[in-house]
Protein backbone atom coordinates (compact mmCIF):
# COMPACT_ATOMS: atom_id res chain seq x y z
CA UNK A 1 0.00 0.00 0.00
CA UNK A 2 2.35 2.51 1.11
CA UNK A 3 4.70 1.31 -1.85
CA UNK A 4 1.71 1.93 -4.17
CA UNK A 5 1.61 5.49 -2.70
CA UNK A 6 5.37 6.20 -2.56
CA UNK A 7 5.61 5.37 -6.87
CA UNK A 8 2.56 8.15 -7.19
CA UNK A 9 4.20 10.73 -5.05
CA UNK A 10 7.39 10.10 -6.87
CA UNK A 11 5.41 10.11 -10.13
CA UNK A 12 4.18 12.94 -8.92
CA UNK A 13 7.17 14.78 -7.84
CA UNK A 14 8.39 14.61 -11.54
CA UNK A 15 5.76 15.59 -13.32
CA UNK A 16 5.06 18.79 -11.29
CA UNK A 17 8.64 20.13 -9.84
CA UNK A 18 10.25 19.00 -13.03
CA UNK A 19 13.23 18.91 -11.13
CA UNK A 20 16.23 19.18 -13.69
CA UNK A 21 19.75 16.94 -13.35
CA UNK A 22 22.66 17.94 -13.41
CA UNK A 23 23.94 17.32 -16.92
CA UNK A 24 26.83 15.59 -15.86
CA UNK A 25 24.69 13.04 -14.52
CA UNK A 26 22.63 12.67 -17.56
CA UNK A 27 24.12 9.80 -19.13
CA UNK A 28 23.97 7.58 -16.28
CA UNK A 29 20.54 7.89 -15.31
CA UNK A 30 19.48 5.02 -17.61
CA UNK A 31 22.07 2.54 -16.55
CA UNK A 32 20.99 3.79 -12.83
CA UNK A 33 17.11 3.23 -13.62
CA UNK A 34 18.21 -0.46 -14.93
CA UNK A 35 20.00 -1.13 -11.41
CA UNK A 36 17.04 0.10 -9.95
CA UNK A 37 14.92 -2.05 -11.60
CA UNK A 38 16.69 -5.11 -10.75
CA UNK A 39 17.30 -3.93 -7.46
CA UNK A 40 13.00 -3.37 -7.33
CA UNK A 41 12.86 -6.95 -8.68
CA UNK A 42 15.15 -8.64 -6.89
CA UNK A 43 13.34 -7.16 -3.60
CA UNK A 44 9.58 -7.95 -5.23
CA UNK A 45 11.60 -12.07 -5.42
CA UNK A 46 12.29 -11.73 -1.92
CA UNK A 47 8.94 -10.31 -0.62
CA UNK A 48 7.27 -13.09 -2.08
CA UNK A 49 9.84 -16.17 -0.75
CA UNK A 50 9.16 -14.46 2.78
CA UNK A 51 12.90 -13.31 3.07
CA UNK A 52 12.49 -9.93 2.38
CA UNK A 53 14.84 -7.31 4.31
CA UNK A 54 14.73 -4.05 3.89
CA UNK A 55 18.11 -3.40 5.14
CA UNK A 56 19.24 -5.73 2.54
CA UNK A 57 16.52 -3.94 -0.29
CA UNK A 58 17.77 -0.61 0.71
CA UNK A 59 21.47 -1.76 0.38
CA UNK A 60 21.22 -3.57 -2.75
CA UNK A 61 19.53 -0.89 -4.29
CA UNK A 62 21.79 2.15 -3.65
CA UNK A 63 25.00 -0.30 -4.45
CA UNK A 64 23.44 -1.54 -7.43
CA UNK A 65 22.57 2.20 -8.71
CA UNK A 66 25.66 3.60 -7.43
CA UNK A 67 27.92 0.45 -9.09
CA UNK A 68 26.11 0.50 -12.57
CA UNK A 69 26.55 4.28 -12.84
CA UNK A 70 30.55 4.14 -11.13
CA UNK A 71 31.15 1.38 -14.25
CA UNK A 72 29.76 3.38 -17.08
CA UNK A 73 31.57 6.56 -15.32
CA UNK A 74 34.97 4.62 -15.39
CA UNK A 75 34.25 2.80 -19.08
CA UNK A 76 33.67 6.79 -20.31
CA UNK A 77 37.09 7.96 -18.26
CA UNK A 78 38.79 4.85 -20.39
CA UNK A 79 36.56 5.14 -23.71
CA UNK A 80 34.81 2.20 -23.22
CA UNK A 81 31.62 3.74 -22.12
CA UNK A 82 29.28 2.78 -24.75
CA UNK A 83 30.65 -0.79 -24.41
CA UNK A 84 30.38 -0.76 -20.69
CA UNK A 85 26.66 0.58 -20.39
CA UNK A 86 25.80 -1.89 -22.53
CA UNK A 87 27.59 -5.12 -21.03
CA UNK A 88 25.76 -3.59 -17.75
CA UNK A 89 22.59 -3.57 -19.26
CA UNK A 90 22.90 -7.35 -20.57
CA UNK A 91 23.97 -8.11 -17.25
CA UNK A 92 21.42 -6.23 -15.29
CA UNK A 93 18.44 -7.14 -17.77
CA UNK A 94 19.69 -11.37 -16.96
CA UNK A 95 19.21 -10.38 -13.31
CA UNK A 96 15.97 -8.85 -13.75
CA UNK A 97 14.56 -11.72 -16.13
CA UNK A 98 15.60 -14.13 -13.85
CA UNK A 99 14.07 -12.11 -10.78
CA UNK A 100 10.84 -12.06 -13.06
CA UNK A 101 10.63 -15.83 -13.52
CA UNK A 102 11.28 -16.41 -9.79
CA UNK A 103 8.24 -14.00 -8.82
CA UNK A 104 6.38 -15.65 -11.76
CA UNK A 105 7.23 -18.70 -10.08
CA UNK A 106 5.97 -18.34 -6.75
CA UNK A 107 2.89 -16.13 -7.74
CA UNK A 108 1.79 -18.65 -10.22
CA UNK A 109 3.08 -21.66 -9.47
CA UNK A 110 4.13 -22.27 -13.07
CA UNK B 1 6.76 -15.57 9.86
CA UNK B 2 3.94 -14.85 7.30
CA UNK B 3 1.39 -14.35 10.69
CA UNK B 4 3.61 -11.35 12.15
CA UNK B 5 4.24 -9.97 8.49
CA UNK B 6 0.43 -9.65 7.92
CA UNK B 7 -0.26 -8.27 11.54
CA UNK B 8 2.51 -5.81 11.15
CA UNK B 9 1.17 -5.05 7.89
CA UNK B 10 -2.35 -4.73 8.64
CA UNK B 11 -1.88 -2.83 11.97
CA UNK B 12 0.65 -0.41 9.89
CA UNK B 13 -2.27 0.72 7.71
CA UNK B 14 -2.13 4.24 9.79
CA UNK B 15 1.39 3.62 11.51
CA UNK B 16 3.68 2.19 8.82
CA UNK B 17 6.87 -0.27 9.67
CA UNK B 18 10.03 1.00 9.16
CA UNK B 19 10.76 -1.35 5.51
CA UNK B 20 7.42 -0.11 4.33
CA UNK B 21 8.58 3.13 4.48
CA UNK B 22 11.81 2.50 3.22
CA UNK B 23 10.49 0.79 0.07
CA UNK B 24 8.21 3.60 -0.41
CA UNK B 25 10.72 6.00 -0.21
CA UNK B 26 12.94 3.74 -2.80
CA UNK B 27 10.23 3.08 -5.19
CA UNK B 28 9.48 7.10 -5.01
CA UNK B 29 12.72 7.73 -5.96
CA UNK B 30 12.90 5.12 -8.48
CA UNK B 31 9.09 6.99 -9.82
CA UNK B 32 11.18 10.25 -9.57
CA UNK B 33 14.23 8.97 -11.43
CA UNK B 34 12.03 7.29 -14.57
CA UNK B 35 9.64 10.46 -15.18
CA UNK B 36 12.83 12.62 -14.97
CA UNK B 37 13.93 10.48 -17.59
CA UNK B 38 10.83 9.85 -19.80
CA UNK B 39 10.57 13.26 -19.82
CA UNK B 40 14.24 14.40 -21.22
CA UNK B 41 14.65 11.76 -23.50
CA UNK B 42 10.47 12.33 -24.64
CA UNK B 43 11.88 16.12 -25.20
CA UNK B 44 13.90 17.65 -28.17
CA UNK B 45 17.50 16.99 -26.01
CA UNK B 46 17.94 14.03 -27.87
CA UNK B 47 21.82 14.28 -27.91
CA UNK B 48 22.25 15.90 -24.36
CA UNK B 49 22.61 12.30 -22.70
CA UNK B 50 24.88 11.17 -25.58
CA UNK B 51 28.35 10.80 -24.47
CA UNK B 52 31.14 12.56 -26.35
CA UNK B 53 32.35 9.78 -28.45
CA UNK B 54 29.08 9.18 -29.63
CA UNK B 55 28.67 13.01 -30.48
CA UNK B 56 31.87 12.76 -32.45
CA UNK B 57 30.69 9.79 -33.95
CA UNK B 58 27.88 11.43 -34.90
CA UNK B 59 29.39 14.25 -36.21
CA UNK B 60 31.97 12.79 -38.54
CA UNK B 61 28.99 10.80 -39.56
CA UNK B 62 27.46 14.46 -40.33
CA UNK B 63 30.29 15.54 -41.95
CA UNK B 64 30.72 12.99 -44.79
CA UNK B 65 27.25 13.38 -45.41
CA UNK B 66 26.96 16.92 -45.74
CA UNK B 67 30.74 16.74 -48.21
CA UNK B 68 28.46 13.80 -49.80
CA UNK B 69 25.86 15.89 -50.36
CA UNK B 70 28.07 19.14 -51.49
CA UNK B 71 29.56 17.36 -54.12
CA UNK B 72 26.40 15.95 -55.58
CA UNK B 73 25.05 19.99 -55.87
CA UNK B 74 28.57 20.66 -57.54
CA UNK B 75 27.76 17.73 -59.55
CA UNK B 76 24.69 18.93 -60.30
CA UNK B 77 25.32 22.42 -61.06
CA UNK B 78 27.27 21.13 -62.98
CA UNK B 79 24.88 19.52 -65.25
CA UNK B 80 22.67 22.42 -65.07
CA UNK B 81 24.94 24.37 -66.37
CA UNK B 82 25.47 22.19 -69.35
CA UNK B 83 22.01 21.99 -70.06
CA UNK B 84 21.53 25.21 -69.53
CA UNK B 85 24.26 26.37 -72.31
CA UNK B 86 23.33 23.78 -74.69
CA UNK B 87 19.39 25.28 -74.77
CA UNK B 88 20.94 28.55 -74.87
CA UNK B 89 23.03 27.57 -78.09
CA UNK B 90 20.20 25.61 -79.36
CA UNK B 91 17.78 28.54 -79.12
CA UNK B 92 20.49 31.14 -80.45
CA UNK B 93 20.86 28.61 -83.62
CA UNK B 94 17.31 28.46 -83.64
CA UNK B 95 17.03 32.04 -84.02
CA UNK B 96 19.84 32.79 -86.18
CA UNK B 97 17.93 30.12 -88.68
CA UNK B 98 14.64 31.83 -88.45
CA UNK B 99 16.08 35.13 -89.40
CA UNK B 100 17.87 33.41 -92.21
CA UNK B 101 14.40 31.83 -93.56
CA UNK B 102 13.05 35.03 -93.35
CA UNK B 103 15.26 36.69 -95.29
CA UNK B 104 15.31 33.84 -97.55
CA UNK B 105 11.33 33.82 -97.95
CA UNK B 106 11.89 37.76 -98.85
CA UNK B 107 14.22 37.35 -101.11
CA UNK B 108 12.75 33.91 -103.11
CA UNK B 109 9.27 35.84 -102.75
CA UNK B 110 7.50 32.70 -101.03
CA UNK B 111 6.50 35.30 -98.38
CA UNK B 112 3.82 37.94 -98.31
CA UNK B 113 6.02 40.82 -97.42
CA UNK B 114 4.96 44.76 -96.26
CA UNK B 115 7.71 47.74 -95.86
CA UNK B 116 8.08 51.29 -96.95
CA UNK B 117 8.11 51.72 -100.81
CA UNK B 118 7.06 53.28 -103.73
CA UNK B 119 4.34 52.82 -106.29
CA UNK B 120 5.05 53.67 -109.93
CA UNK B 121 2.21 53.76 -112.58
CA UNK B 122 3.30 54.14 -115.79
CA UNK B 123 0.52 54.73 -118.52
CA UNK B 124 1.69 54.30 -121.79
CA UNK B 125 -1.29 55.29 -124.37
CA UNK B 126 0.74 54.93 -127.63
CA UNK B 127 2.20 51.50 -126.65
CA UNK B 128 5.52 52.26 -126.73
CA UNK B 129 6.93 50.92 -124.31
CA UNK B 130 9.77 48.38 -124.60
CA UNK B 131 10.43 45.30 -122.34
CA UNK B 132 14.04 46.61 -122.30
CA UNK B 133 13.12 49.85 -120.54
CA UNK B 134 11.20 47.68 -117.79
CA UNK B 135 14.57 45.70 -117.53
CA UNK B 136 15.86 48.71 -117.30
CA UNK B 137 13.29 50.00 -114.86
CA UNK B 138 13.97 46.92 -112.27
CA UNK B 139 17.56 47.38 -112.49
CA UNK B 140 17.55 50.94 -111.26
CA UNK B 141 15.38 50.06 -108.61
CA UNK B 142 17.63 47.16 -107.68
CA UNK B 143 20.36 49.86 -108.04
CA UNK B 144 18.74 51.97 -105.79
CA UNK B 145 18.03 49.17 -102.87
CA UNK B 146 14.80 47.69 -103.85
CA UNK B 147 14.02 44.83 -101.64
CA UNK B 148 10.78 43.70 -102.85
CA UNK B 149 9.15 44.32 -106.46
CA UNK B 150 6.26 43.55 -107.67
CA UNK B 151 4.51 43.77 -110.99
CA UNK B 152 0.33 45.11 -111.77
CA UNK B 153 0.19 43.36 -108.18
CA UNK B 154 0.75 40.17 -109.82
CA UNK B 155 3.98 39.11 -110.45
CA UNK B 156 6.63 39.08 -107.84
CA UNK B 157 10.23 40.25 -108.99
CA UNK B 158 12.62 37.39 -108.29
CA UNK B 159 16.02 35.98 -109.45
CA UNK B 160 14.62 34.18 -112.38
CA UNK B 161 12.40 36.72 -113.12
CA UNK B 162 12.34 37.03 -117.10
CA UNK B 163 10.36 39.60 -119.52
CA UNK B 164 9.34 39.36 -123.19
CA UNK B 165 7.29 41.58 -125.46
CA UNK B 166 3.89 39.78 -127.03
CA UNK B 167 2.55 41.46 -129.68
CA UNK B 168 2.26 44.79 -127.87
CA UNK B 169 1.99 43.42 -124.60
CA UNK B 170 4.41 42.05 -121.99
CA UNK B 171 4.54 38.27 -120.25
CA UNK B 172 6.23 38.32 -116.98
CA UNK B 173 6.87 35.05 -115.43
CA UNK B 174 4.68 33.45 -118.18
CA UNK B 175 2.08 36.04 -116.71
CA UNK B 176 0.47 38.93 -119.61
CA UNK B 177 0.96 41.56 -117.81
CA UNK B 178 -1.76 44.64 -118.89
CA UNK B 179 -1.51 48.38 -119.29
CA UNK B 180 -0.94 50.39 -116.73
CA UNK B 181 1.94 49.04 -115.61
CA UNK B 182 2.24 49.22 -111.84
CA UNK B 183 5.28 49.41 -110.04
CA UNK B 184 5.62 48.52 -106.52
CA UNK B 185 8.82 48.38 -104.98
CA UNK B 186 9.60 48.11 -100.94
CA UNK B 187 13.24 49.99 -100.34
CA UNK B 188 13.99 53.62 -99.16
CA UNK B 189 11.29 55.56 -100.71
CA UNK B 190 13.54 58.94 -101.86
CA UNK B 191 16.41 56.37 -103.32
CA UNK B 192 13.87 54.86 -105.37
CA UNK B 193 12.22 57.90 -106.53
CA UNK B 194 15.61 59.21 -107.29
CA UNK B 195 16.46 55.76 -109.35
CA UNK B 196 13.63 56.51 -111.69
CA UNK B 197 13.63 60.33 -111.84
CA UNK B 198 17.35 61.41 -113.02
CA UNK B 199 18.07 62.91 -116.02
CA UNK B 200 17.83 59.99 -118.64
CA UNK B 201 16.36 57.51 -116.42
CA UNK B 202 13.15 55.38 -116.51
CA UNK B 203 10.34 58.96 -116.35
CA UNK B 204 12.63 60.94 -118.64
CA UNK B 205 12.61 58.45 -121.36
CA UNK B 206 8.52 57.52 -120.80
CA UNK B 207 7.61 61.35 -120.67
CA UNK B 208 10.20 61.69 -123.99
CA UNK B 209 7.88 62.25 -126.76
CA UNK B 210 8.81 59.42 -128.68
CA UNK B 211 6.91 57.55 -125.96
CA UNK B 212 4.82 59.87 -124.59
CA UNK B 213 3.64 57.99 -121.71
CA UNK B 214 2.93 59.25 -117.69
CA UNK B 215 4.51 57.87 -114.54
CA UNK B 216 3.32 58.85 -111.74
CA UNK B 217 5.47 57.92 -108.52
CA UNK B 218 4.09 57.67 -105.08
CA UNK B 219 5.91 57.04 -101.65
CA UNK B 220 3.89 55.42 -99.03
CA UNK B 221 5.01 54.26 -95.79
CA UNK B 222 3.50 50.98 -96.57
CA UNK B 223 3.92 48.84 -99.54
CA UNK B 224 1.91 45.92 -99.54
CA UNK B 225 3.19 42.83 -101.71
CA UNK B 226 1.14 39.67 -101.47
CA UNK B 227 1.88 37.67 -104.31
CA UNK B 228 4.64 35.56 -104.14
CA UNK B 229 5.97 32.50 -105.77
CA UNK B 230 6.52 28.98 -105.39
CA UNK B 231 10.03 27.85 -104.65
CA UNK B 232 11.29 25.68 -107.53
CA UNK B 233 13.83 23.14 -106.94
CA UNK B 234 16.29 23.40 -109.34
CA UNK B 235 16.51 20.47 -111.98
CA UNK B 236 20.29 20.98 -113.20
CA UNK B 237 22.29 23.44 -110.06
CA UNK B 238 23.40 21.93 -106.84
CA UNK B 239 25.22 23.03 -103.96
CA UNK B 240 28.63 22.79 -104.80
Amino acid sequence: MYAILGLVIGVALGVFLQPTLPPALEPYLPIAIVAALDAIFGGLRAYLEHRFSDKVFAVSFISNVLIAALIVWVGDQIGVGAQLSTAVVVVLGIRIFTNAAAVRRVLFHA
Amino acid sequence: MPETQQRNGRGGWLRPSRSQLLVAVILAICALVVTLQIRSSAGEQDYAGLRRTELVALLDDLTAESRRLETEIAELRNTQQQLLSGADRQRVALEEAERRRDELAILSGTAPTVGEGIQVVISDPNHAVTETLLLNAIEELRDAGAEVMEFNDQVRVVASTWIAADGDRFVMDGVTLNRPIVIEAIGQPHALTEALRYRGGLVSEIQDERIGGTVSITSSAEITITSVRDPETPRFAKPA
